[in-house]
């Protein structure tokens, strides 16, 4: 490919990107909802962010790994017990991290 | 003095401090993407495009490689497509707090939702800060580490590819558990939180990677509406009752 058809195919992969994170908000808005829909609407957060981070934490190199050596696992649940105690996203983080480089280093 | 003061305190406060953890994540891997990018064969001008165009983590992860093998831009159109249609969702979820937005800001925006913007700005809604201006803010600042740590990338190919020492691979993880974590107020989250996690999953071990998280959702609110809906209409019938008692 060229440079000019890598970035035309760019544009193309902008546009399905934008379109569908914007056609939602701009016709839902400021619409009354049925109840139903927006008690879903209101789950959507938290489902979604759960169908995101636990693939992230139990696949490893594209493999599931349930494996001491899977240290994004094993440093998420101490790393859940903070945000559970704390309520801090801050302090969350940096547990997490901390574990997770400390780790590193003595392996 | 004292409002100067308190506009420093507002933009540190409301902006700057949901950002930080998007941008600890972004920089890194931005700075991946940057370095993959050009050794796809992507040019340098290309690759920090795509960052400003298409601002997409895993999307534009997946394309340097399709571009590396030559795949047919339409092929690398749709799967950018299907990778991010999960978009669709969190747009719909954070439309019902933008009823006092203008066109242009829901535009504006829109243009930065990714998953990790969503995951800040869906907890800032549900506690109240529903302003547009810092949204919006929070969004830029979030693309232009990802932009910066893509130019970082390209600028030093494949001198530095390892962020593990420092372990900042792990700040995006982190922040999506804690703010899985304080999303989670009530039993009916917890059995939505597991369906969607443990649905994800099974699917993608099934082998359905690009549709997992999108179709992982769909059960797991609708479970969550179900629940929310089913158990107010049992206090309502109780409630009619107590009345008619």
């Amino acid at each position: 490919m060229t440079d000019q058809q890598v970035l035309l195919t760019m544009i193309g992969m902008g546009l399905v990107t934008y379109i569908p994170r914007l056609l939602p908000a701009w016709f839902l808005r400021g619409k009354t909802l049925h109840p139903f829909i927006e008690a879903w609407l209101n789950y959507v957060p938290v489902a979604v962010l759960a169908a995101l981070l636990l693939p992230s934490l139990l696949v490893a190199d594209g493999q599931f790994n349930l494996q001491w050596s899977n240290l994004y696992l094993w440093a998420a649940l101490p790393a859940g017990l903070v945000a559970w105690k704390t309520r801090s996203m801050f302090a969350t983080i940096l547990v997490g991290m901390a574990l997770v480089a400390i780790i590193r280093l003595i392996l | 003095m004292l409002a100067e003061k308190e506009i420093k305190n507002n933009f540190a406060k409301r902006i700057f401090a949901p950002a930080v953890p998007v941008i600890l994540g972004y920089l890194p891997v931005g700075f991946a993407y940057g370095v993959l990018g050009v050794n796809a064969g992507i040019s340098t001008l290309n690759t920090i495009l795509m960052s400003l165009i298409v601002f997409a983590g895993s999307a534009q992860l997946m394309a340097t490689a399709f571009f590396a093998q030559g795949l047919n831009p339409f092929s690398i159109i749709l799967t950018t497509f299907i990778v991010n249609l999960r978009h669709l969702l969190m747009s719909a979820s954070l439309s019902t707090h933008m009823k006092k937005w203008n066109k242009a800001e829901v535009a504006g925006f829109c243009y930065e939702l990714t998953d990790e913007t969503f995951a800040v700005h869906s907890m800032r809604f549900a506690d109240g800060d529903k302003a547009a201006i810092p949204a919006i803010s929070i969004n830029v600042i979030c693309q232009l580490s990802w932009v910066i740590g893509t130019i970082l990338g390209t600028m030093t190919g494949n001198l530095i590819q390892d962020v593990k020492p420092f372990a900042l691979d792990y700040a995006l993880p982190a922040m999506f558990i804690a703010l899985l974590i304080l999303q989670i107020k009530n039993r009916k989250h917890i059995w939505v939180a597991l369906t969607g996690g443990l649905i994800s999953i099974f699917l993608w071990g099934a082998g359905i990677t690009q549709w997992n998280v999108i179709l992982a959702t769909v059960v797991g609110a609708t479970l969550g509406a179900i629940l929310e809906t089913s158990s107010k209409k049992n206090s309502d019938q109780n409630k009619s009752k107590e009345e008619g008692s």
